[in-house]
């Protein structure tokens, strides 16, 4: 699967683990969410909605000069699960290029092995996640690749 | 043997058909080391439990512990019993349920309890979120409980659960429904509620005759239920339903209406009240039901019937 290194490493780590320490690893993740910057906290207008994670959870992208991606994620502490992924997309995500995520499979979470443990509508959340933030990358990098200034 | 925990006698519960259902944070506060009462969590977040409980409670999840993990149906006796004998609840515990997102699952673990007989059974008032908000200790310490010998109990589904073609039948005889669904759901303008993935069901709408009273009317902002008398004016003054009409519940896999269930049989002790945890996910997807896309509860199915 073509992957960035490190959301290779986590997708192994998961699969690795036996069922029932799948959701304490999950629970781990979901506190190395990295605090929004100064000028994003606050200012969810400034960040994309994703309605499919059946709590508010807001998502924003950067690419900086070198095409390397940075994910913002707002995700509230009441919805762990969700909490989670966002932790697993940040550390597996961040400092990729923008050509290694929008090249992730829309369906590497089932590697996880989560699927025993996390009902499919919970896992539907995920997806939608890296769905979006891929959308958004792909954005930015046709607008930098048309020499136009991104928008986000 | 042991003897049941006492009855919260919260003036606010006095009022309900079945005052022995629920429990004020209050109450369970100073009962939390009574030897004879096990405290559940049940949440749609599979991992908030693990982020911080009540003391002492266990975890009971709707996904992985009352489902079967294959078919869509519910653990069998002998499931049951080896769920509750590990959590260290017997047959006369009583069970306190507790949850998120206004007690939604925690009521679906009681309804489901009460399919195996479990005798006392009752709700959280107010749930995690009330709790919470009151500044009232959690940990993330899991108690390790003593396990119990719960004994194997056949599920009885035909007292407060339907099927499907019994809810087909129903609908022939001019039953009264109510769907509990958001207003958008019931129309067939949504899927699923608003912001939940627009997937589960090919056909929008709802079953024929069925009235629109979504759950969340039955609830204050804190969580809690809201009092004896303005449940009756929703249900019995607004609705005309009666204590003795045959009246199915639904939603869209059956959580919400477990909500509703517990509103109509146990606060207002209305006797014949089953949930339709097939839902609509259920109905929308079988070929060749009625179904009335309109905000409206439609004919009288009777007439339908006919022709």
């Amino acid at each position: 699967m073509a992957m960035p290194a490190r959301l290779a490493e986590i997708v192994e780590e998961f699969a690795d683990l036996p069922a029932e320490l799948r959701l304490e690893a999950l629970l781990d993740y979901s506190r190395r969410v990295p605090p929004l910057p100064e000028r994003l906290a606050g200012h969810r207008d400034a960040m994309e909605q994703v309605p499919e994670c059946q709590t508010p959870f807001f998502l924003a992208t950067e690419l900086d000069e070198g095409d390397r991606v940075t994910i913002h994620f707002d995700a509230p502490p009441e919805a762990p699960t969700t909490r989670g992924f966002a932790g697993i997309l940040s550390e597996g995500l961040n400092g990729a290029t923008a050509a290694e995520v929008l090249a992730v499979p829309n369906g590497f979470y089932t590697a996880l092995g989560l699927d025993r443990v996390i009902s499919p509508l919970r896992l539907r959340g995920i997806s939608a996640i890296l769905g979006r933030l891929k959308r958004q990358v792909g954005v930015q990098a046709e607008a930098r690749s048309a020499g136009a200034t991104p928008s986000q | 043997m042991t003897t049941a925990a006492e009855l919260d006698p919260a003036p606010k519960l006095g009022d309900y058909a079945h005052p022995e259902r629920l429990v004020t944070t209050a109450w369970l506060a100073d009962h939390l080391d009574d030897p004879n009462l096990v405290v559940a969590e049940s949440d749609e977040d599979v991992l908030l439990y693990e982020t911080g409980h009540i003391p002492g409670a266990v975890k009971i999840d709707w996904h992985l512990d009352l489902n079967d993990p294959v078919e869509r149906d519910y653990v069998t006796g002998e499931g049951f019993a080896r769920l509750l004998s590990s959590k260290g609840i017997g047959r006369h515990t009583t069970i306190v349920f507790y949850g998120d997102n206004f007690n939604w699952w925690a009521a679906y673990a009681l309804w489901v309890s009460t399919l195996f007989g479990h005798h006392d059974v009752r709700l959280l008032d107010g749930g995690r979120q009330k709790w919470v908000e009151e500044g009232r200790p959690m940990t993330t310490e899991v108690p390790s409980r003593e396990p119990a010998d719960y004994p194997v109990v056949d599920r009885d589904d035909t007292v407060i659960r339907v099927f499907r073609d019994q809810v087909l039948q129903h609908v022939r005889f001019g039953g009264r429904l109510v769907d509990v669904r958001s207003p958008g759901e019931y129309s067939g303008e949504l899927l699923a509620m608003p912001d939940y993935p627009q997937e589960g069901a090919l056909r929008g709408g709802h079953i024929p005759g069925a009235a629109n009273v979504p759950w969340k009317r039955a609830a204050n902002e804190d969580g809690t239920f809201k009092s004896a008398d303005d449940l009756r004016a929703i249900y019995q003054g607004e609705l005309g339903l009666g204590a003795n009409d045959d009246i199915v519940a639904y939603c869209r896999i059956g959580e919400r209406s477990s909500h509703t269930w517990f509103v109509l049989s146990q606060l207002l002790g209305f006797h014949h009240v089953r949930n339709y945890d097939g839902s609509w996910v259920e109905w929308g997807n079988s070929v060749r039901v009625p179904i009335e896309r309109s905000s409206e509860p439609g004919p009288d199915p009777r007439l339908k019937a006919v022709g």
